[in-house]
């Protein structure tokens, strides 16, 4: 169970009070959610859900797109929960029909795509919907040249689709080719925690590639690896700052710079094609 | 070595064995019994191997004596002239990589390798891949293209490897990056899944104009182990997770995943290993004889649309 819906499940009982999982402090819960969901004493980045990214980067009115792609349970999956149940769930606590939104709209004074990544839906898990979303994103911004941004999280493909979420790897990266084609910039925004099918396919094949401070970036999880390889994992392992650090991230930029950082991004990479056209 | 459940078949095949390093031609006595001998192996292989469950169908994909990438690449290619090293970090010896000839044609073979022996399982790291062995799958894939070569890739892995110098040295860069090479390749790419497909370590070799796969292998979002202890959280729920996950080649045509199920001699490709590899060359013939008419463009075409297809979603 995700951070987040430890959190809901406390909002509905109007809880007004957390602890920083990192800091440890006693945290007014109110004055976290107008901190982008970052700890004012500590700078520790907790997950922020979908829509309150959306709202964080972009003027208000933007627009969703490919709504009406809904997910479906193809291989009729059932494990200790039938998949179907979990997909009701995870929209009832989320409000989100899947792990994926795309958004149409403006990043101050550019016009942009957005997908966001929600972690709190089956632990962002890219499933066919997630795929198509996304590749259709980058459609559509070929189409439109737009520039692509996506804000990731996610624990990786998700099983209960079985193969069909393992060949998303394959789908979505293919996507990222029609922006490559005609150089619309494409900049991904990796948070914690961004692993497995996800990390290995879209996220690291952005133009650019920013991290959140302190976010777990990798292939595969650190429970994985300690058991692999029977050794404890040294501190700060598989963080953002050691992903830097290693050459694999471009740049670590905190929650509240954002925006900033996106825009100044994305202005100098369109600024002379823009130029060039007109 | 032989699994459980082939205990009877093992013996009947060591009959066989045994009666032809003793028979000498003419022996109408033993010549007889070897006969009988070879119908009754053929009858309760196929048997035995049509009716396994998909755990089972897993230990088979995984049986140790399964020919591996290297067995095919000499029985169904000539002059496997081996090339190495990503020119970044080291040479990666989980996959093989070369230029071959294939019906005299030149192709490029990219194959993960899994080892026979102890040492040659250890130096090829059980064949789990780290980012280099990818980088060099992209090297050999980028130069194939540059002369025209068709591309085959051969995959078995338990997955890529997760290690400490692997995370560092960007494994997730290294899959995404051979994931987006292969997809826009302009020369004809056909993946082979020939025992274990392991989840993004195999898809990264698997992004092809055409995917076979063998009757017994399988392939994977993740291992019937990894999904048992994160589902059910129980590793001993594997025969569950097996089935749920839909891993066999019937499932996984019936899913549009794979274009063709190879058959395996003998009911399982251990049994012969040449049977399979002239079944391989077969079918690797009728893909490529089909490929090679279209043009760079109508392969990326080609591909684009193929895994634009996958995936199952409602759309209102």
């Amino acid at each position: 169970m995700g951070l987040l819906d430890r959190f809901r499940k406390r909002e509905e009982k109007e809880a007004l009070w957390t602890k920083c999982e990192n800091c440890k402090s006693i945290l007014y819960i109110p004055e976290l959610r107008a901190n982008l969901n970052v700890c004012p004493k500590c700078q520790y980045h907790f997950n922020l859900p979908a829509k309150e990214r959306l709202g964080s980067l972009l003027e208000e009115g933007y627009k969703l797109l490919f709504e009406d792609i809904k997910p479906a349970d193809p291989l009729n999956f059932k494990d200790t929960k039938p998949y179907k149940e979990r997909l009701k769930q995870a929209q009832e606590q989320t409000g989100l029909t899947e792990a994926m939104l795309v958004a149409e709209g403006l990043l101050k004074d550019l016009q942009v795509l957005i997908a966001v990544m929600d972690f709190g839906f089956i632990g962002g898990s890219m499933g066919s919907v997630v795929g198509e979303r996304f590749y259709r994103a980058c459609k559509y911004a070929s189409q439109k040249g737009l520039p692509l941004v996506a804000v990731i999280t996610s624990g990786g493909a998700r099983m209960q689709e079985g193969i069909l979420s393992l060949m998303q790897m394959a789908k979505t990266s293919m996507g990222v080719g029609y922006l490559k084609e005609k150089g619309i910039p494409y900049i991904t925004v990796l948070t914690d925690p961004t692993t497995g099918g996800v990390s290995a396919s879209f996220a690291f094949l952005g133009d650019i590639i920013i991290a959140e401070p302190g976010a777990l970036i990798g292939f595969a999880g650190p429970r994985v690896i300690e058991q692999t390889i029977k050794q404890k994992l040294p501190e700060g392992f598989q963080r953002a700052e050691f992903l830097l650090e290693k050459g694999m991230v471009d740049m670590v930029v905190h929650r509240k710079e954002l925006k900033e950082t996106l825009h100044r991004l994305l202005h100098m990479a369109t600024y002379w094609k823009r130029y060039v056209e007109v | 070595m032989h699994l459980e459940f082939e205990k009877e078949l093992s013996e009947l095949h060591q009959k066989i064995q045994q009666l032809k390093r003793l028979y000498t031609i003419g022996e109408k006595e033993k010549e007889a019994e070897l006969r009988y001998l070879q119908r009754e192996f053929k009858k309760r292989s196929r048997q035995l191997y049509s009716k396994l469950d998909p755990w089972e169908r897993v230990q088979v994909a995984r049986h140790p004596n399964r020919p591996h990438a290297m067995d095919f690449i000499n029985l169904v290619f000539k002059n496997f002239t081996e090339l190495h090293g990503d020119r970044c970090f080291g040479d990666d010896k989980a996959i093989v990589a070369g230029f071959a000839y294939f019906y005299g044609m030149p192709v490029a073979v990219i194959g993960q390798e899994k080892g026979r022996t102890t040492k040659e399982k250890m130096e090829r790291n059980f064949g789990m891949p780290h980012p280099e062995g990818y980088r060099k799958a992209i090297r050999i894939a980028r130069l194939a293209e540059r002369y025209g070569m068709p591309v085959i890739t051969l995959i078995d892995t338990p997955g890529a490897y997760p290690g400490i110098g692997a995370e560092e040295r960007g494994q997730s860069e290294a899959i995404a990056q051979s994931l987006y090479t292969f997809g826009y390749l302009r020369v004809p790419v056909v993946a082979v899944v020939i025992g274990e497909g392991g989840s993004g370590g195999a898809l990264a070799l698997g992004v092809a104009n055409r995917v076979l796969i063998f009757e017994n292998a399988v392939y994977s979002v993740i291992s019937p182990e990894g999904c048992a202890a994160i589902l059910w959280k129980d590793q001993n729920k594997v025969k569950e997770a097996s089935r749920a996950m839909k891993l066999t080649a019937r499932d996984l045509f019936n899913l549009g995943v794979v274009d063709a199920v190879v058959p395996e001699p003998e009911g399982a490709l251990h049994w012969d290993y040449e049977g399979g590899a002239r079944l391989l060359r077969y079918f690797l013939r009728k893909c490529l004889r089909d490929l090679l008419k279209l043009s760079p463009e109508e392969l990326v075409e080609d591909r684009i649309r193929k895994f634009e297809r996958m995936g199952v979603f409602t759309k209102a």
